[in-house]
């Protein structure tokens, strides 16, 4: 009978959801409120956050699981966002018309073709990259990380040959210019409305097809157990590399995103993000994809608060967030659970 | 004598201890070698960097894990010089706070991030590091009132140091013996006197546990050593002596900016210098330093004149472009990595059979 | 005499340092159950990882249904057949007990006879269908182990040690559906420490000591030769009996 019970005790305990980390998230941002001020300003910060957020969590969620899956981590990945952002810029400059045009759907369309060029740039760049630079030094790690990070050192230079050293700006297009009003005192910028959709949509995606397919169902079940994955008959080399492509892609999406949220582009610009990425999943716990979701949003809520309160602490709110995480969590928020 | 100064480890073969003989050689003799300010300046640069890349060494090659955050700690200490001698004044005793208020500063730096990430995974170590590197190196920037921003600190150094200071009237050897060259020996023989405790600590008891948790982390955690806490003595270890080093880089220049002691490059520069030398040889910083210094010395010039001749060939000048020199270190440093990790020194000793 | 469905010829195996496994000579029969017994640090686990491809032989040879499978990798030899239940069961944790047994189902989807069929063996993963995996106890967390390994037919299964951990009345459970499996015609190689267990499933025997097999033979045999027992098997089995 006592058997009994404390199996169901057990069935419930794991199969909840932990809350903890996202109510932590909400209070972050309740409690940002009197610090701030004003309501208006609050309500700016945060749709500011949102957007930024989202965007890391693009170019976040493929190198969580590139490490959750094999054990790799890519410092590499920065720089996929920069070439996801110059390869935008390849498109950008012969439509230059389409940007300035004041009609919506050549806007949409400018961008669109801007994220499905550089997505495909940047996946294929993913895939030569997965080949010259990681396989050779799979399964050490130290030789790993060296490797990536010179490879992030080349591509960057070669960037630099190839578009010069000078900051690049660039214009959003039309539409996507300026506020919406909400009430009397509340404006939010349009453009940080679409890169949190975008954000949205890629999230929701990414669930779907984690949740709901069977690619999806392979993924999430080796970045549990990788091993037992490949005894069930399925070979995880050719997952891993699927993974990493679409990783590298959606580090190509953020750039463009990215890109288009500064309005200019610089080559250094993927690294800057890839130090914000590494807060963020060890924040989130890496392998992850809910952990690097809260840990996108946690990272840009109070980079925008601190900003705006005291622009000093700002420069390390960052480095104090993860040290206080670590110190709550040593995991992370959401630890992956190795069998 | 000489065994217990090298702490028992000897090169091991001949052609390495030519080499290293020839490099301490030149450097020790280097005022009088050479004349003009250039070639003294290649050799101070080369002694920091000896000292700067073995500290390094003893946290990649001896102890197995990748620190972003080492040039974190060189700017410490040349910010720890560079600060008290511009603020209090130009004296030995703003010399003597500011090394020591560095060094503890990069030693309790180092073992709160290695506290922090070292207790998880070995991995966190490299990203946490370039994390607090990236953001020490913009708030070195931004606090421009303590640190002078982007321009960096300009400073009087202690009066005999200055290069109107003349020991005597004479000459030794055809050399004035001035504040220049008592600077330059100061630098020389501290480096000398950091590499031999790096060799120290390497060829210690507590040097060997560190190789023993290299090879294989959870076995020497079964044999009882506590991996984190060793690893954080490492890393605290190699912070301070790094500090050391940014320490004499501030007296020779006289000067400490963001470009001289934080910027990624000599991040990457400092990597290169390990691997292409060797891992885990200590004399591979010698031998790394030396000829990577002496190349961006010498060969950005051979480069310059290259990228100019192919300025006709569209991409090619940009390839060959002396602002390019990164791009080429780069590719040899992951050339190095794949074909050539126990570096010079591993090729070296494997030239006379011994290892 | 017919080839047997698996047989290992003078396998070695190194982990790291280490040899494990000195030159396995192993034959398992098609059809019924093999059961491999030794002490612990014997070899038996590392052997099942070998045939799996998990751990490389470095000398020897491995041959499955007709074929040279030793240097194959790990998701091919899965692929010709075999269905491996670790020791530590491995199942997926974040996944619900339906998506351990869908990924199992290598060729899509889960043939309802089937999952009936299993879910008569261990009701309770039909109970706990759609829960989490993580969230059961550890005898069911074997059973899904086992259900996976079931979930579609193949030529051979491997089982590692199921009954390890688990209560007397669970143990009965268990027994019990391998004996419906071996009604049901599959070929099963099965890790054993448990003699009593091992008995009542065993039709032929392999024991190992030191990475090593010191004898194969009959289970009936072996288990009416109390000598025999003795000296392969050491004392401390005797209270099993």
């Amino acid at each position: 009978m006592t058997d009994r019970t404390a199996e169901k005790e057990e069935v419930r305990a794991g199969a909840a959801i932990d809350w903890t980390p996202i109510l932590l998230t909400v209070a972050v941002a309740l409690a940002a409120i009197p610090l701030v001020g004003s309501f208006s300003t609050w309500v700016t910060l945060t749709v500011a956050a949102l957007a930024m957020g989202m965007m890391i969590f693009i170019m976040a969620s493929g190198l969580t699981l590139v490490f959750g899956l094999m054990d790799v981590i890519n410092f590499g990945h920065g720089v996929f966002i920069s070439v996801g952002a110059y390869m935008g810029l390849l498109v950008l400059w012969p439509l230059a018309g389409w940007v300035d045009s004041s009609s919506v759907f050549l806007n949409v369309a400018v961008l669109l073709l801007c994220i499905a060029f550089a997505m495909a740039a940047t996946g294929l760049f993913g895939l030569a990259f997965e080949r010259v630079i990681v396989r050779p030094v799979y399964g050490q790690h130290l030789k790993q990380i060296l490797v990536t990070m010179g490879g992030l050192i080349v591509v960057e230079q070669l960037l630099y040959a190839f578009f010069g050293g000078n900051p690049i700006t660039i214009a959003l297009p039309q539409s996507f210019r300026g506020g919406l009003a909400f009430g009397p005192d509340i404006v939010v910028e349009r453009y940080r409305l679409i890169a949190v959709a975008v954000g949205v949509v890629v999230f929701l995606g990414m669930l779907l097809v984690l949740n709901r397919t069977r690619i999806g169902l392979l993924v999430r079940a080796g970045v549990e157990n990788a091993e037992m994955v490949e005894a069930l008959g399925y070979n995880i080399r050719r997952l891993f590399i699927g993974v990493f492509v679409a990783g590298s892609a959606l580090a190509g999406l953020g750039g463009v995103m990215w890109g288009f949220y500064q309005q200019t582009l610089t080559v250094g610009m993927g690294l800057q993000v890839l130090v914000l990425i590494f807060i963020v999943v060890i924040i989130g716990g890496l392998g992850s994809i809910g952990g690097c979701l809260i840990g996108s949003l946690l990272v840009a809520l109070i980079a925008n608060y601190t900003a705006f309160i005291e622009p000093k602490i700002a420069l390390v709110s960052n480095i104090g967030l993860m040290l206080a995480v670590l110190l709550w969590r040593p995991q992370g928020l959401y630890p992956v659970t190795k069998s | 004598m000489l065994g217990r100064i090298l702490s028992g480890d000897f090169p091991r073969a001949w052609p390495l201890m030519v080499v290293l003989l020839i490099i301490l050689l030149t450097l020790a003799l280097a005022p009088f070698l050479f004349s003009g300010a250039q070639p003294l300046n290649v050799a101070a640069k080369i002694c920091v960097f000896i000292l700067l890349v073995a500290s390094y060494d003893l946290l990649l090659g001896y102890t197995g894990i990748v620190s972003f955050a080492h040039t974190m700690f060189f700017g410490i200490g040349g910010y720890g010089a560079a600060i008290a001698l511009a603020r209090i004044g130009p004296d030995w005793g703003s010399v003597a706070i500011g090394t020591l208020a560095a060094m503890i500063v990069a030693g309790v730096l180092a073992l709160v991030i290695g506290l922090f990430s070292l207790r998880v995974r070995a991995i966190f170590f490299a990203m946490i590091t370039l994390a607090v590197a990236t953001a020490f190196a913009v708030l070195a920037s931004q606090l421009s009132g303590i640190t002078g921003g982007e321009d960096g600190l300009s400073y009087r150094v202690p009066e005999i140091l200055r290069p109107s200071f003349r020991l005597s009237e004479g000459t030794v050897l055809g050399t004035a013996i001035n504040g220049r060259v008592i600077t330059y020996y100061i630098v020389f023989f501290a480096a000398l006197a950091g590499f031999l405790v790096l060799l120290r600590i390497v060829n210690s008891p507590f040097g060997r546990v560190l190789q023993a948790i290299r090879e294989n982390d959870f076995r020497a955690e079964a044999l009882g050593y506590p991996v984190v806490v060793y690893r954080s003595i490492a890393s605290v270890a190699s912070a301070v002596m790094a500090a050391l080093a940014g320490v004499l880089l501030a007296l020779w220049l006289r000067y400490t900016g963001p470009d001289t002691t934080l910027s990624f490059a000599i991040m990457i520069d400092v990597l290169l210098m390990v691997v292409i030398g060797g891992m885990g040889t200590m004399y591979g910083a010698v031998i790394g330093a030396s000829l990577m210094i002496l190349a961006e010395n010498y060969l950005q010039a051979l480069m310059k004149g290259l990228g100019e001749a192919a300025s006709g060939v569209p991409f090619a000048s940009a390839l060959l472009s002396a602002d390019r020199w990164l791009l080429w270190l780069g590719i040899l440093f992951i050339l190095s990595v794949y074909f050539f990790p126990a570096g010079i020194v591993g090729k070296l000793r494997a030239l006379t059979g011994k290892r | 005499m017919p080839e047997p469905l698996l047989s290992l010829d003078g396998v070695h195996t190194h982990i790291g340092r280490y040899h494990i496994l000195q030159g396995v000579d192993l034959a398992v029969p098609r059809g019924g159950f093999t059961v491999l017994l030794g002490r612990n640090g014997a070899g038996k686990t590392t052997t099942l990882r070998t045939i799996m491809g998990m751990w490389k032989a470095s000398k020897g040879s491995i041959r499955f249904a007709g074929n040279d499978v030793t240097a194959r990798p790990t998701p091919q030899i899965a692929s010709a057949g075999i269905a491996y239940v670790p020791e530590n069961m491995s199942i997926f944790a974040g996944l619900t007990v339906r998506e351990n047994l869908v990924l199992a189902a290598r060729s899509g989807e889960i043939d309802p006879k089937r999952l009936e069929w299993i879910f008569s063996l261990f009701p309770a993963l039909q109970r706990f269908f759609g829960l989490a995996a993580g969230a059961l106890s550890g005898g069911q967390k074997q059973m899904l182990s086992i259900a996976r390994a079931l979930i579609e037919p193949r030529e051979l299964i491997l089982v590692d040690e199921p009954t390890k951990g688990l209560a007397p009345a669970i143990v009965s459970n268990m027994i019990r559906a391998f004996r419906e499996v071996k009604n049901a015609g599959a070929t099963v190689l099965l890790v054993e420490q448990n003699f009593m267990a091992a008995r009542m499933l065993g039709d032929t025997v392999a024991v190992m000591d030191d990475g090593r097999i010191v004898h194969q033979g009959l289970m009936a045999e072996l288990a009416a030769d109390h000598a025999l027992q003795h000296r392969l098997l050491g004392l401390h089995l005797d209270k099993h009996q």
